[in-house]
């Protein structure tokens, strides 16, 4: 069990390297300096040289790539902000960053409470008028992207209705428009895969040697179905993980969420690259962690995929 | 059950299920309604996508009326001819965008997967790592990034980041889908008859194995184009995408969003078109993947 984790993480390593070299880089590659800009059109070149000397811009790129690297990895230090008065990335992703989770963690709430049951009784009852309303309903999510659903829904349940505030992350009930329209196409996801998954199951041999048996349906899947048509649903959260956190930029953004995403975007138009670097990693390092703590657990629940990953 | 004894080609047996399925046929209809739109554009509007009707409209955005059937934006600049070179723009950057991940996709899987060996291996370690990240994400930060490090970026070179954005994180799909079919297919008597009597590699994968493999690769670009759209919508509703003048649905989202309760068509327009476009490619996707279905061969 050790080895396979062992394994996977080294595995990530050339994966975070990449992305947080990419990101590095591309930012670098841009016509006009950040430090120029900070400056402004007036600024005379020994001020110029004053600000570089202050971000390590004046060393050569792959210079300050270690830098950066080594920062990071000796005391967690994402440089600062070039913007506010300098501030540290780290403090702002203390403020920003639980708020993101709260709503990728209530979305993906919402996706399972809505998705795994419709997919089970979907495939419960297949080929049903509701087997065919479900899937229906599933294309139309999976193709109703948020920044089209986000915006109808304040139309219609906070502007007409006036039911929910518009915007804003100030009490429980400003959180739930957000999280419906982040969690709504990985609802869809996880009912089409649910309903395939339970399918492919209950086509097996021992669901119908249980029924054989005197298992009533209903009783044979309960026990021997689901258990295993729940296990394939588990490896595909970690894409369900992804969409939720590349989602939460788009959401964040429409409903004014004071998220790392929302941040992230804002500092965009301040050109304040050291933040979007420090966010990009922190979401990059968020995605793999997960998907290595969900391989390792999917390797605890199946025993198969254990012994396939490890030599003997 | 069949009454005649010929026999259909795979792809000409997809065809005539495809035709036989209302929901393909309806959304077949409306993706070519939509193209013809987006390529005739400027014979289908009475102005142009960046022309603003300040004179005659003094308050704008202005309601629907018989000059301007959609109304116009903030900016005195007609709705329905932004949504028609909204649409040139979207499929435009799509058909790019689809077609440079296809081809890069397609040889690359189609070398690793016939030749194996360390090509395989060394193209597979590639997508591992691409895949270890989600495909918008990847793009929101790419252009992020980019963004973020400069002042305005030249039109062609914006343009180029969002080819690039969303080229580079599509290409591996294909490239592991036709790899696999490749490797299954690279075994079969017709293969190796082909390579026994002299047959030229190249000619091997371009006229025996690639004709094999239209019916997969047809699904996999279906559903791309499904999610460069999307892509495309959602990075300009951020600022990250095509840039202003030029019309982007996504932006045209954006930009309603201030004023949605007086201007409700602002949003509704660009909304349903984006949505519609993107339900009937993933219908026409999922019919094609039914349709090429040996499984359900009659």
């Amino acid at each position: 069990m050790l080895a396979f984790i062992v394994k996977r993480v080294l595995l990530a390593i050339p994966s975070l390297l990449a992305i947080s070299f990419l990101v590095f880089l591309v930012a670098r590659l841009a016509p006009s300096g950040p430090v120029e800009i900070i400056a402004g059109d007036k600024a005379t070149p020994a001020v110029v040289a004053q600000l570089k000397r202050e971000y390590g811009l004046d060393k050569p790129v792959f210079a300050q790539y270690v830098n950066y690297v080594v920062g990071i990895a000796t005391h967690g230090d994402l440089g600062k902000s070039f913007q506010r008065g300098g501030q540290p990335i780290t403090e702002m992703l203390r403020t920003d960053f639980p708020v993101t989770a709260q709503l990728a963690w209530q979305a993906l709430l919402f996706a399972i409470i809505v998705g795994i049951p419709t997919g089970i009784l979907a495939a419960l009852f297949h080929n049903s008028w509701f087997d065919r309303l479900a899937m229906l309903g599933v294309v139309a999510l999976v193709s109703v992207p948020s920044i089209v659903l986000g915006p109808l829904l304040i139309m219609v349940l906070a502007l007409h209705l006036r039911w929910l505030p518009i915007d804003g992350w100030s009490t429980p009930l400003h959180t739930l428009l957000p999280t419906v329209t982040l969690g709504a196409r990985s609802a869809a996801m996880l009912a089409r895969f649910m309903r395939s998954s339970l399918l492919d199951v209950l086509r097996q041999d021992y669901i119908r040697a249980a029924i054989a048996k005197g298992y009533s349906r209903g009783r044979a899947v309960w026990k021997h179905g689901l258990k295993n048509a729940l296990l394939p649903v588990l490896t595909v959260m970690g894409t369900v993980f992804g969409a939720l956190l590349s989602g939460s930029f788009v959401v964040e953004t429409i409903f004014r969420v004071p998220g790392i995403g929302f941040e992230s975007i804002n500092s965009i138009s301040k050109r304040d690259y050291p933040v979007i670097q420090g966010m990009a990693l922190l979401v990059a390092v968020l995605y793999i962690v997960i998907n290595i703590a969900i391989d390792v657990l999917y390797g605890v629940i199946d025993p198969r995929i254990r012994s396939q990953e490890t030599p003997k | 059950m069949s009454k005649s004894t010929v026999s259909l080609s795979p792809s000409a047996d997809a065809w005539r299920r495809l035709r036989r399925n209302p929901i393909a046929v309806v959304a077949g209809i409306y993706l070519v309604l939509l193209l013809t739109a987006a390529l005739g554009a400027n014979l289908f509007t009475r102005y142009a996508y960046d022309f603003q009707d300040t004179q005659r409209y003094l308050t704008n955005p202005s309601p629907p009326d018989h000059n301007h059937w959609f109304g116009t934006d903030d900016l005195g600049r007609d709705v329905f001819s932004r949504l028609l070179f909204g649409a040139r723009v979207s499929l435009g950057v799509t058909a790019v965008v689809v077609v440079i991940e296809a081809l890069v996709g397609i040889s690359l899987g189609l070398f690793a997967g016939y030749r194996g060996g360390k090509t395989d291996l060394l193209l597979m370690r590639l997508t591992d790592i691409m895949f270890a990240f989600p495909d918008l994400l990847l793009a929101i930060l790419l252009s992020a990034v980019v963004r973020s490090g400069s002042d305005a970026l030249p039109g062609w070179l914006s343009l180029g980041t969002l080819f690039f954005a969303l080229g580079v994180v599509g290409w591996p799909g294909m490239a592991r889908l036709v790899r696999g079919q490749t490797l299954a297919l690279r075994e079969k008597e017709y293969i190796e008859a082909a390579r026994a009597t002299g047959v030229p590699e190249r000619d091997i994968l371009l006229r025996h194995l690639l004709p094999n493999l239209s019916g997969p690769i047809i699904v996999q670009v279906t559903q791309d184009v499904a999610a460069v759209i999307l892509a495309e919508a959602t990075l300009s509703f951020l600022n990250l995408g095509v840039q202003p003048p030029f019309p982007s649905w996504g932006r045209m989202i954006f930009s309603s969003l201030n004023d949605m309760a007086a201007k409700p068509y602002l949003l509704i327009v660009p909304s349903v078109a984006l949505a519609m476009t993107v339900m009937a490619v993933n219908f026409l996707g999922d019919a094609l993947r039914d349709a090429f279905d040996p499984r359900l061969r009659e």
